[in-house]
């Protein structure tokens, strides 16, 4: 005679082998999404790392270019492994956020939000624009589909000149403008993104709280600025 | 009609009666346990850790509660603290000590052999409580902190900030919550009693609605436990929780449960004063707040100036004035109505008249600011949050409000009422604050009752009931249940022109004005008119809306006001009967020269126990004499 | 003060629900949000027109019935609970929406009254310490340093009230059931079922129904009993630790 309440509320059931039922768990899949979010931010900065040597001239991030390249079969297992960590981070937000349709039918009349910011609650759009903005990157830059003069650029020492694309890349302001726009919307994705690895990791703690939040959203900006300077400082010229 | 009431006491030495009567108690065997289907109603402190305890011990429990969940019962909002002797101390404490406050408090009306157990097992309380996980204060070495509080000269209370009442509750709604997991306990939330069943005289089983779906239906136990509080909304102002209802034990009265000193009513002094007419409810403010405020009123009556603007010359802080050695710590009662008595003179403030100073500007230039935010700060925003103003810069205003009950079904040394089959515990029994409860002790009852006296005396009975099950399928089941229905049908049916919320406002300020913290023979005689003629037009008048196949919050509450109707003629008979002051109930007849409560030692030694007569006639009296074998009857002085 | 209210209606679980315009008419300034409805059923019932259900009891801001969707906000604005809050909030004149309490796992009873038995059942999986009652040791046998004693008492005073999960554009129950397993978590007298504790309740939770945490804090900007955050983390902290023992113990 307990009250039977008819419940819109989709039902998980929990696989007997541990590791599957940690993945269907909230935590458990919100765990795998923080960790390969945790290896595309270090891919992110250390593509900005490299990037940067831009600055430093031709020579050096032709070289870097190189040396990247000589890795040969390692590169690739980089590669794979950065695109496994792509992958399954979108798989598994695709899924919570399913999920927490689900869990949400209704919506208020009236929004009422009071802490959360745009930029949290705009993860699936920036994190769906980011996605094509890899997408279109990889094409230009990396298998040069976009434009056919890319491949055969060489610098005098006959490597692969990367320096030269860049500029060939970047001189057209529309270009960049897609790539400031998509950066902005990476920088949101990572705003909201870096403070909530570390509190989804579980490593966070009221005295370290407030350091994170604002620690994530510099961190951000100085990913963005440090992006955007390449496009930037090749439209003004400042780079030829 | 004549009747006896046994209260079943152990006879020995008062230290040596509970662990006697517990080697001398009936036992049921751990395989016979599951043969027995208890039925507990409300799911409080006594209810829940008593549903927990008994289905533990292999017992087949239902409990029903009327709230949502376990968990909202009105325990929860319990704010001081909870005693226990453990004498952590040093400073003198013991069992016997906190047996003989506790008497001395309820002056001298109640028993000593259940007061006596209630101090013992104070002790295995905190312990079970510590262990549950329910974060007490502590000090820095990391042992349990204590705090004195309601009057006392020891320091026993133990606290978990000003939550209290809600850790604990949380301890045991837990508990109780691990029961149902392991299918011991079947929880019914959301589910109201409306009648208890008798089969041969002996209570076997309750009817029920479904607060969502409306249905009625019949549950049979071998035994039935009500824990469903107390009283106080016969007030309809009170600091009790809005659902707070006298219906499961008013059923059970006139099923032949005799109900015990329903005129001791507790009114606590500090809460928040009446704003106006639409209030529904009453807050409270801590008893702490005592500690370190100072009561006063101006000397002028109807003094238009407001409280920073009164010279200390023309203050007049009566508490420190008549009661010197305790000044503003008096206890509860004598607090109460002395501000009921200023503002009767006229000099109570606030717009309504209603009201004294609770002032903290001595304090606050004696500590600084910062130590009294730190102690009181939750409760200065509370007051301000209520009341839009700052008690850092301007005083509380304060006024007493109904808060507890120590009235109740009587019950024996089993806890078992004059039904057999049918316990009663924790404050919807009379049986451990005679008539006034000292501050931290509803808690420590409620627990005492339900994880440690009832699991061990209910087989005192069960332990006769063996293979004596009976099914709800008998007729007498099947009667109680068409009455309940016919019940809610004629509320349903009336259709008047007032709502219930007029009914019980007017019944509330009709029993607040006549039996609240002054009574006089006049006003009860005249409050004894006017309630039967108020019920009459309830019946004729009140306009319930809806139907009964429904979530339908007016039915429920129109139900309960029903009751209420009946019980407040009870507790004024009783007021009236009772010629004496004592404790809480202060009759106007009755008082020493300097205006204090006067006990009849003499002549009202004793425990009024009304048995239910018919509906119109009067309840009969039954008399439990008190005997007092280890503590000497004083006057009580706080002067 | 007078106030129009949209107040969503619904006659039960089944039957679709809408908005329904009231006026609330010379509402003093004092009342609380409660009040002012009640004011306003009085008025109702005396047109023989059927009350607003709504659920509520202490009114005192400790029991968590209390659940009203004020203006998109759980309880309302300003700290507390929608008992606590005061229609001196409100400007005269204005328009307040009020609506239930919405999750798929908090499904409706009737107007603004939902069922919250969901949080039971997720106490049921593993919400407290089993002591069997009279077994317990000496209580101050066992220290607990001030700090974490401290500390679980302001997880321990979550109310149950739900209005994390109703604020949560996911109805993620992760405050709430944080607030409990950091409350029991921090006490020594909680370490023996820590872990399967994390793991039950986070399991039952999900099971139930609610949605994922994506760290957008609106439970704790709303909470009543101003839970922190933090606890969150270490929910994560713990039910990771836990599912890492689980899955090498097995």
């Amino acid at each position: 005679m307990s009250v039977a309440s008819p419940s819109t509320a989709p039902v998980r059931v929990f696989s007997k082998n541990p590791f599957i039922a940690f993945y269907q768990s909230s935590i458990g899949k919100k765990y795998v999404v923080a960790v390969t979010a945790l290896i595309l931010i270090l891919y992110v900065l250390g593509h900005l790392a490299g990037n940067l040597q831009i600055f430093i001239g031709p020579d050096r991030i032709n070289a870097y270019a190189k040396l990247l390249h000589d890795l040969g079969p390692i590169l690739w297992v980089v590669r794979i492994f950065l695109l496994a960590a792509f992958v399954i981070h979108i798989v598994a937000t695709i899924q919570l956020a399913h999920e927490n349709r689900l869990a949400k039918p209704q919506k208020y009349a009236v929004p009422g939000y009071q802490r959360s910011s745009t930029a949290a609650r705009t993860m699936l759009v920036s994190g769906v624009i980011v996605f094509c903005f890899v997408v279109y990157h990889l094409l230009q830059f990396t298998f040069e589909v976009t434009d056919p003069r890319y491949h055969q650029l060489r610098d005098s020492l006959g490597r692969h000149d990367v320096y030269r694309m860049l500029i060939l890349g970047f001189r057209h302001p529309l270009i960049s403008l897609f790539y400031i726009v998509g950066l902005f919307l990476l920088t949101n994705h990572l705003s909201h993104g870096l403070a909530s690895v570390v509190q989804t990791l579980g490593i966070n703690n009221r005295k370290t709280a407030n350091f994170v939040a604002s620690g994530g959203q510099t961190l951000a900006w100085v990913v963005f600025a440090g992006y955007v300077s390449i496009p930037v400082t090749i439209l003004l010229g400042i780079i030829k | 009609m004549s009747m006896t009431l046994d209260s079943k006491v152990p006879s020995g030495p008062l230290e040596r009666k509970w662990s006697k009567h517990r080697g001398e108690s009936k036992l049921v065997a751990p395989n016979n346990r599951p043969k027995f289907d208890i039925i507990i109603v409300g799911s409080g402190l006594a209810g829940a850790s008593a549903a927990a305890t008994l289905g533990e011990l292999g017992y087949n429990v239902k409990c029903f509660c009327f709230q949502d969940s376990a968990r909202r019962a009105h325990s929860i909002a319990a704010q001081g603290g909870i005693n226990a002797a453990k004498n952590y101390q040093n400073d003198g404490d013991s069992v016997f000590r906190l047996f003989y406050d506790t008497i001395k408090g309820g002056d001298f009306r109640s028993r000593e052999a259940n007061v006596h157990r209630l101090a013992e097992i104070s002790l295995n309380i905190i312990d079970q409580c510590v262990a549950q996980g329910v974060p007490f204060a502590r000090e820095y070495g990391g042992l349990l902190a204590n705090r004195s509080f309601g009057g006392v000269q020891v320091s026993r209370t133990f606290y978990a900030r000003g939550q209290t009442g809600q850790q604990l509750l949380l301890g045991a709604y837990q508990a109780l919550e691990h029961e149902v997991a392991e299918g011991t306990v079947k929880m019914y939330p959301r589910t109201e009693m409306l009648d208890l069943v008798l089969v041969d005289g002996h209570a076997k089983g309750i009817v029920v609605r479904n607060l969502v779906t409306g249905e009625i239906s019949t549950h049979a136990a071998d035994t039935v436990v009500l824990a469903t509080g107390g009283y106080g909304n016969v007030f309809y102002l009170s600091t009790n929780a809005k659902g707070c209802n006298v219906t499961a034990t008013w059923r059970a009265h006139k099923r032949g449960a005799l109900f015990a000193n329903p005129c001791f009513t507790q009114i606590h002094p500090t809460c928040i004063p009446v704003s106006g007419p639409y209030q529904a409810k009453l807050t409270l403010m801590s008893e702490s707040l005592r500690n370190d405020g100072r009561v006063w009123v101006p000397d002028k009556k109807k003094d238009p100036r407001p409280p920073g603007q009164i010279p200390e010359s023309e203050r007049d802080y009566y508490l420190e004035r008549k009661y010197p050695s305790f000044g503003n710590l008096v206890p509860r009662d004598i607090a109460s109505r002395n501000a009921k008595e200023v503002c009767d003179e006229g000099r109570g403030v606030g717009p309504s008249g209603l009201g004294v100073y609770l002032d903290f500007s001595d304090a606050i230039k004696r500590h600084g600011e910062d130590t009294i935010r730190e102690r009181y700060g939750n409760l200065f925003e509370m007051y301000q949050n209520i009341t839009n103003e700052d008690a850092y810069k301007t005083p509380m205003r304060i006024y007493p409000a109904v808060h507890y009950t120590m009235g109740g079904l009587w019950v024996d040394y089993n806890l078992m009422s004059t039904i057999p089959g049918l316990h009663v515990l924790g404050e919807a029994n009379f049986s451990d604050h005679g008539a006034n409860r000292l501050g931290a002790s509803a808690l420590m009852q409620g627990l005492s009752d339900g994880y440690f006296v009832i699991p061990s005396t209910i087989a005192n009975y069960l332990a006769t009931q063996l293979g004596k099950k009976v099914s709800a399928n008998r007729p007498e089941f099947k009667a109680a249940e068409s009455e309940v229905r016919l019940r809610i049908n004629r509320l349903l049916s009336i259709k008047g022109k007032k709502s219930v919320t007029t009914f019980h406002r007017e019944l509330g300020l009709l029993v607040w004005d006549k039996c609240g913290m002054a009574r006089d023979a006049q006003g009860l005689k005249d409050a004894l008119q006017k309630i039967p003629a108020l019920r009459e037009e309830f019946w004729q008048n009140v306009n319930v809306l809806g139907d009964g196949a429904e979530f339908n919050q007016a039915l429920e509450h129109a139900g309960r006001v029903a009751d209420f109707l009946e019980f407040a003629e009870l507790m004024c008979l009783d007021a009236l009967d009772r010629k004496e002051s004592c404790g809480c109930h202060f009759r106007l007849e009755s008082q020493t020269k300097e205006g204090e409560a006067l006990r009849d030692d003499e002549h009202y030694c004793y425990v009024s126990a009304w048995e239910y007569t018919g509906p119109n006639t009067p309840a009969n009296l039954v008399m439990e004499p008190l005997t007092f074998e280890y503590v000497k009857l004083s006057q009580r002085s706080y002067k | 003060m007078n106030f129009k209210l949209k107040v969503w209606r619904q006659k039960n679980a089944v039957s679709p629900g809408s908005f329904k315009d009231y006026d609330a008419k010379d509402i003093p300034s004092e009342a609380s949000f409660l009040e002012m409805l009640d004011i306003v059923n009085e008025s109702l019932t005396g047109n023989s027109e059927d009350p607003i259900e709504f659920d509520s009891d202490c009114r005192e801001g400790i029991c968590g019935m209390c659940s009203l969707v004020i203006n998109g906000i759980p309880h309302g604005p300003g700290k507390g609970t929608t008992c606590q809050v005061y229609m001196r909030r409100f400007t005269d004149g204005d328009t307040i929406w009020i609506e239930p309490f919405r999750a798929a796992a908090f499904s409706p009873i009737k107007d603004l009254v939902v069922d919250r038995s969901a949080f039971d059942r997720i106490i049921q999986a593993g919400g407290y310490i089993v002591v069997r009652t009279g077994s317990a040791p000496e209580a101050n046998s066992l220290p607990v340093p001030k700090h974490n004693a401290d500390l679980a008492m302001e997880a321990a005073a979550c109310i149950g009230c739900g209005a994390c999960v109703a604020a949560c554009p996911n109805s993620s129950a992760m405050l709430f059931v944080a607030a409990k397993v950091s409350h029991l978590g921090l006490l020594p007298q909680g370490q023996a079922e820590r872990e399967t504790r994390a793991i039950h309740m986070v399991r039952e939770m999900d099971e139930l129904g609610f949605g994922n945490c994506r760290n957008y804090y609106e439970c704790e900007a709303i909470c009543p009993a101003e839970i922190s955050a933090t606890f969150i983390a270490r929910l994560n902290r713990d039910y990771a630790a836990a599912s890492a023992q689980e899955a090498l113990t097995v």
